[in-house]
């Protein structure tokens, strides 16, 4: 957090916009989801081009950097994924840079549901988190019930944070009460039998959702329906996250902290690899939602290969002298 | 009739295959030995030498991994191409040293027989610093000469077409990759030799072609971790900056030759030295009879 910043407005603002009355039925979900204002695309992608010229520099820079590996989700989303290899990333997440005490830790280890013992076993109560995807992670195409046990087994393993995935095909086709529904009933499933409360994140897999206006209705849509985090992609389908549809999602957050007092994270994910792009994201998070998103709780990157960027950027900062990939660890 | 415009040039920098502007958007006016305007070239930033360092390193892998005969019949290409341009090098190297055409038409065949000169070195270099080692001991027991990986070359001032090829091939030809500082008065037979790499079969990033000032990019590469080696022949003569470079490329044990105190005669045929201060030796060692 910045210093001389108000704290997040989250829990003492106003009840403000009730919209139980939208979601109260498919058809004024709908008539309200296709009643949003358009998004000009040539206006958004021209705004997201014109963010990311900002030169960042020097103690800005340094800040910036460090701000970034703070709300990195070092990720690993592979079927060859071994416990040795995601012990080793929480081993990273906690200690990114061992030849430097001053790097801060990343924000949490994103693994699959069964990977996630392991990786709290390393983490502890390190403070950094435990992310699971579920609901039949990437496609989402399963029963209800399936991705509900999904999401319970890996609560139960000890996940903080729940990434799910929405049903494309039931967005795509209009049945938006379905896809709201279905995101209740995951946040419920986030509660575990202890009654502690895992944060969800709603991917979309915007590359999937063809224009920015269904990127908008899903903002909204996953934001109602309870979601902690509005997330881009699985990172499995190209385009993955984007500056543009990132801008859209931060204005969605933006506009509906104003109407209903509630605050809302967004982490763009997939295919963010160099710290010149993370900081062009830092850079829009400022000026589109403001600088309340700037913390690690409201923000954060969905990588692995930035990480080792952020780290060759910072040495690169501290030392003086350019870094290479032989100073850091492969994952 | 109206006399035809100049089309003046502003050439830019060569890194990863491609030829992009300087970072910087900096260029100089280049001159010709009687201090006429010729074209312009890029200033190369240390953003620049960033850049092609990482494109050299990405391109490392597959380059080393091609079959000496492999380079060899690349490197030789390369050859065929500066043949077929000969008339634009000779006058390159005309503009550039004030040679006369016939002067500069020797430079250039020179340039052109030592790089095939060297293109025949790829596949024998092996054999003649390579060695099976006597042990006492049921082992076959080898040393063969693996390139040393990203190489920083201070290309000479001086000698801007032979000199640059001298120093530049006996690197590329073992398997290293590379990123050049080409000399900064007399840049363009290096920039025309960065046409025909990329004309010729040489992989984008295996060799990347900077246009500037070696005291201002030099000391970023020297102080590079992911740099391997640097040759200083391009500060022949200012002995200061040399040593703050050998200094510099002390802190990843980069292997450095050392700059001499004058440029060297160029048409002299080189040494074997020239390839392998920048091999390094593996050596394996094999069970007999298994």
């Amino acid at each position: 957090m910045l210093d001389g910043m108000p704290a997040p407005a989250t829990p003492e603002a106003p009840a403000g916009w009730d919209f139980s009355d939208v979601v109260g039925s498919d058809s004024s979900l709908r008539r309200f989801l296709h009643g949003l204002p358009g998004v000009d695309q040539v206006g958004a992608e021209a705004r997201a081009a014109q963010l990311g010229t900002r030169s960042i520099k020097t103690t800005a820079k340094a800040f910036a950097l460090d701000l970034a590996i703070r709300m990195v989700d070092l990720t690993t989303l592979e079927g060859q994924d071994t416990p040795g290899k995601v012990r080793a990333l929480a081993a990273k997440a906690m200690r990114p840079d061992p030849s430097d005490p001053t790097c801060p830790p990343a924000a949490a280890v994103c693994v699959y549901p069964d990977m996630v013992a392991d990786v709290k076993q390393v983490l502890g109560d390190s403070g950094v988190k435990v992310a699971s995807v579920a609901t039949a992670f990437p496609s989402g195409r399963a029963a209800l019930d399936v991705k509900l046990a999904d999401t319970r087994d890996a609560v139960a393993a000890g996940a903080d944070e729940i990434d799910m995935v929405i049903d494309r095909g039931a967005f795509l086709s209009g049945r938006y009460l379905q896809v709201f529904e279905e995101i209740v009933a995951v946040r419920e499933a986030c509660t575990a039998a202890d009654g502690r409360e895992a944060h969800l994140k709603v991917i979309f897999e915007t590359g999937e959702l063809q224009t920015l206006d269904n990127v908008r209705r899903a903002s909204w849509l996953a934001m109602m329906a309870g979601g902690h985090f509005i997330k881009t992609s699985t990172g499995k389908v190209q385009p993955a996250a984007t500056l543009p549809v990132t801008l859209v999602m931060l204005e969605a957050v933006r506009d509906f902290r104003e109407a209903t007092g509630q605050m809302v994270g967004v982490k763009p994910a997939g295919g963010i690899r160099s710290s010149k792009d993370a900081i062009k994201y830092l850079v829009m998070v400022n000026e589109v939602a403001g600088a309340d998103w700037l913390d690690p709780d409201w923000f954060r990157f969905g990588a692995s290969t930035l990480l080792n960027d952020l780290l060759m950027q910072r040495t690169k900062m501290t030392t003086g002298r350019y870094s290479g990939p032989d100073y850091f660890t492969l994952d | 009739m109206a006399a035809r415009v100049d089309v003046r040039k502003t050439y830019k920098l060569y890194i990863g295959g491609a030829f992009p502007r300087s970072e910087s958007g900096h260029s100089y006016a280049v001159e010709d030995a009687k201090g006429g305007f010729v074209a312009n070239a890029a200033l190369a930033s240390r953003k620049d030498a960033r850049d092609a360092v990482v494109a050299a390193r990405a391109a490392f892998k597959g380059w080393a991994g091609r079959t000496a005969y492999n380079r060899a019949q690349v490197l030789y290409r390369v050859a065929e191409v500066m043949e077929d341009r000969r008339p634009q090098f000779s006058l390159a190297v005309q503009q550039s040293e004030g040679l006369n055409a016939g002067r500069a038409d020797k430079v250039v065949d020179t340039a052109i027989d030592r790089l095939v000169w060297y293109a025949g070195w790829a596949d024998k270099i092996a054999q003649v610093t390579g060695n099976a080692n006597p042990v006492a001991g049921p082992f076959f027991n080898l040393s063969t000469p693996e390139p040393t990986g990203v190489v920083a070359v201070l290309a000479p001032q001086r000698s801007s077409l032979l000199g640059l090829v001298t120093t530049l091939a006996p690197v590329v030809v073992t398997g290293n990759t590379v990123v050049v500082v080409s000399s900064y008065a007399r840049p363009l037979p290096a920039v025309t030799f960065a046409e025909v790499l990329a004309t010729s079969d040489v992989p984008g990033g295996v060799v990347n072609l900077l246009t500037g000032s070696a005291a201002t990019v030099a000391p970023w590469l020297a102080s590079h971790m992911d740099v391997n080696a640097i040759d200083l022949v391009g500060v022949a003569g200012d002995a200061a900056l040399a040593t703050d470079l050998e200094v510099a490329a002390a802190e990843n044990l980069k292997r450095v030759r050392r700059a001499p105190a004058a440029e060297p005669d160029w048409a002299a045929e080189p040494g074997l030295d020239t390839m392998t201060d920048f091999l390094e030796t593996k050596t394996v060692w094999h069970p007999i009879g298994v």
